[in-house]
């Protein structure tokens, strides 16, 4: 992860150094969880321990900063006083940029680095920035799609920096790509109920849901559109029961084969209040094991029965629905 | 989209790698004969201790990468002893509790190894270390009034706390903050005051809960969350249906947890994911009032917001047991002793609820899959062992074990545990991980002081 393919010169036998008395750490006589650090880590703590405590913020405790952290990206505290440094310096936060992007590559999972590419981020605020973070994380996506921090400083990025305009596009590259990708769903979601240029989850919703069920039904074992057809009807449990694509998707699938998304789905809106047609209720029919419940159970009671044989793995949690159901559900 | 339905993508073809080589194992364990059988679900107690208690003493030259986490490092060591229902002897003991004293920030919190800032989550790891190894010397040396002052620094205009200074804000440096304060018995009121509202936001589409709002549900985050809310009395302001619905959905055919919807399973989980159930089992009334809100009557059971009470008692039905508070002015007000009381009576009463997800199922992958025969525990196949997996595989065992047992403590039947009864492991406090009975010391000592 080092740029230079030099020896590392111990700071010892650098000049400009010699006037630092290193700090070792005080661990004690006797550490538990104790590292058996290389020399050149030890020196280097031991370094930045005596900067840290004389807080001193010049050029060369910043490049100090930049060696411990190569060494150990996730140490805090490390990052915490380089960005005190470049305060004080009123360094250039653009060559940071390209800083991060290089230890970023090798710890596309550290916490550390992302706080600090928003910490960066904000600071510069422009648009050069977003379009920067943007670009950035674009290129972490690229490496894994679904990496939980790229898709966090994204999201910041388009509500602190904007950035909106294309993100409907990208979210439909990725599904594209990978329709199982179910950071991007939450991506979609995310822009649909929050983007500026957008009129929000109700003006949507009609084409979202037509877009869903498309995708549902090419691929109907995929869990994500299934979330995110329900979510889309959020704090709206009568317009999901009264739409009529909701119900009737429920059917199509249904009619090819037992499917447990369907099936959890139409319990939903049983439970909040669906009158099913005969046509669903003889779906729902076919799939049930003749001797289960008696033929004039309600339909959600079949629903749970035939969930409890076709998914065997949740069945402790579909015999609790079936004893939970609201009395309304128990009656159709 | 024709292309997709003739060539997997990514997700599907990870997702094929992992079920092949788990099938392999179950196959495998399928068709030999019993007492063959017997050995394969085995908890290897001896090698774990081995394994761990070494990872307390020195570590490798590539633990440098964990040189700021060295709190997390002996709280995940510890914590797996405490499980397999061992202790450390009185030197390693000592020896723990003076580093982590040198941990302890002299303003409050504790780092990630001496000399450097406090942090949250290290602060968690600590404290669940020193109160897993108990005793007075252990417990006496944290600096309550400290890490109060601490708190309150991280404490965040709208309600979330940041891990350090000027550090990052999410679910988990809420539910550490909560976790410590509360089980240090110095929550309060204004530690409290609308970390609610944030984690609320960031309940998810999905039904499970985010780092942060707008970010996608994950396991991790939906036990901190969830933990978060029960022990500031808010736990009914979520979506609980929703969210027992997306946890159930995460177990997967592998028999484990995935972390996300569309994921790959991952020996963690068992408790981030598995750890939510043993939550959920211990809130019956609040979840039959979502489920059924028109028919369950429960007399004045309220949102629980602290802030909307203008009733003048506040009541409060976990488990069966009332907790109420009066308040005297406009404010209602927790004292000190009540909010931190929360976690104290959420293992009191009976769990009346059966376990909402595959409780032997979760133990056969843990034992067939995530273990590694010569100790410690892994991610899935395929992957190294480490002490973080090896503590979460042990916790996610241990509430897989207990998740039929009425009481926190009762012990399991044999047919609750998949393997040999000697695979029985400590049971813990779902709420701050840490096992039963070093909880209820801690309890009484901070009681008491």
């Amino acid at each position: 992860m080092d740029s230079d393919e030099d020896e590392r010169i111990p700071f010892t036998q650098r000049p400009e150094w010699s006037d630092i008395k290193p700090v070792p750490q005080d661990d004690g006589p006797n550490p538990v969880v104790s590292i058996a650090y290389h020399e050149d880590f030890r020196e280097t703590m031991d370094y930045f321990r005596a900067v840290y405590l004389a807080d001193e913020r010049t050029p060369r405790s910043l490049s100090l900063t930049r060696e411990a952290i190569a060494m150990n990206a996730g140490n805090y505290t490390v990052w915490h006083f380089r960005r005190l440094i470049l305060e004080t310096l009123n360094a250039d936060l653009h060559d940071e940029l390209v800083f991060i992007e290089n230890i970023a590559k090798s710890n596309p999972k550290n916490y550390q680095i992302w706080h600090h590419r928003r910490w960066v981020a904000e600071k510069l605020g422009t648009e050069e920035a977003r379009s920067m973070e943007l670009k950035f994380t674009r290129k972490i996506l690229s490496l894994d799609a679904k990496n939980y921090h790229a898709w966090s400083h994204r999201q910041w990025v388009l509500q602190a920096l904007g950035g909106w305009e294309d993100e409907l596009d990208y979210c439909q590259q990725l599904l594209e790509e990978d329709v199982y990708n179910n950071s991007v769903w939450n991506q979609r979601y995310f822009i649909i109920t929050r983007s500026p240029l957008l009129g929000g989850l109700t003006a949507m919703r009609e084409s979202e849901v037509r877009y869903t069920i498309e995708v549902i039904l090419s691929n109907p074992d995929n869990e994500s559109p299934w979330r995110y057809l329900r979510g889309l009807y959020k704090g709206d449990t009568e317009l999901v029961v009264s739409e009529p694509q909701v119900s009737s998707l429920c059917l199509k699938v249904l009619s090819i084969r037992g499917n447990i998304f369907a099936l959890n789905l139409l319990l939903d809106i049983l439970c909040h209040g669906l009158q099913p047609s005969e046509e669903l209720k003889r779906v729902v029919e076919g799939l049930t094991n003749s001797n289960s419940d008696s033929t004039d159970s309600s339909l959600a009671i079949k629903v749970c029965s035939v969930l409890e044989t076709l998914d065997p793995m949740r069945s402790n949690y579909w015999a609790w629905r079936k004893a939970n159901l609201p009395s309304h559900a128990i009656t159709i | 989209m024709e292309t997709e339905r003739l060539r997997p993508t990514v997700t599907q073809r990870e997702q094929w790698e992992v079920e092949a080589k788990v099938s392999d194992i179950y196959q495998l364990f399928s068709s030999v004969p019993h007492h063959a059988q017997t050995i394969m679900s085995e908890l290897r107690r001896d090698k774990h201790l081995d394994f761990v208690t070494k990872g307390l003493g020195r570590l490798g030259p590539s633990y440098c990468v964990l040189d700021a986490n060295r709190p997390w490092l002996c709280y995940w060591i510890l914590h797996s002893i405490a499980l397999l229902g061992d202790s450390v002897d009185s030197e390693l003991e000592n020896n723990s509790i003076d580093f982590l004293n040198r941990c302890q920030d002299p303003c409050g919190g504790y780092a990630g190894g001496p000399g450097q800032i406090p942090h949250l989550a290290t602060t968690y790891g600590a404290v669940n270390s020193l109160l897993t190894l108990g005793g007075q010397r252990a417990l006496s040396s944290i600096n309550r009034d400290n890490m109060r002052t601490f708190m309150l620094r991280m404490k965040q205009p709208s309600g979330a706390f940041r891990m350090h200074d000027a550090g990052e804000i999410d679910v988990r440096a809420c539910y550490t903050a909560i976790s410590v304060a509360s089980v240090l018995k110095i929550l309060d009121y204004e530690l409290v005051q609308n970390v609610g509202d944030y984690i609320l936001s960031c309940q998810t589409y999905e039904g499970g809960i985010a780092g942060e709002p707008g970010s996608e549900a994950h396991g991790g985050y939906t036990f901190c969350g969830l933990a978060a809310m029960i022990l500031i009395n808010e736990s009914d302001r979520l979506d609980l249906p929703s969210l027992i619905n997306w946890v159930a959905f995460r177990q997967g055919v592998e028999c484990g947890f995935q972390g996300r919807a569309n994921k790959l399973v991952d020996g963690c989980y068992s408790f981030w994911q598995g750890g939510v159930f043993a939550l959920i089992r211990r809130l019956h009334s609040l979840i039959d009032q979502q489920l059924r809100p028109s028919e369950v009557g429960e007399g004045n059971l309220t949102s629980g917001n602290i802030k909307t009470a203008a009733s003048s008692t506040l009541s409060k039905q976990v488990c069966g047991l009332e907790l109420t508070s009066s308040d005297d002015d406009e404010t209602s007000h927790f004292g000190g002793g009540e909010l931190s009381d929360i976690g104290y009576y959420f293992v009191k009463g009976r769990a009346e609820l059966e376990p909402l997800f595959h409780s032997i199922a979760l133990q056969q992958y843990i034992l067939l899959c995530s273990q590694v025969q010569e100790g410690g525990f892994r991610d899935k196949p395929g992957k190294h062992r480490d002490y973080y997996h090896t503590c979460y595989c042990l916790c996610g065992l241990s509430v897989c074990q207990y998740s039929w047992s009425k009481l926190a403590d009762s012990s399991p039947l044999p047919r609750s545990l998949f393997g040999p009864y000697s695979n029985l492991l400590e049971p813990i406090h779902p709420l701050y991980n840490i096992v039963l009975d070093k909880y209820e010391e801690a309890h009484d000592f901070f009681s008491r002081s």
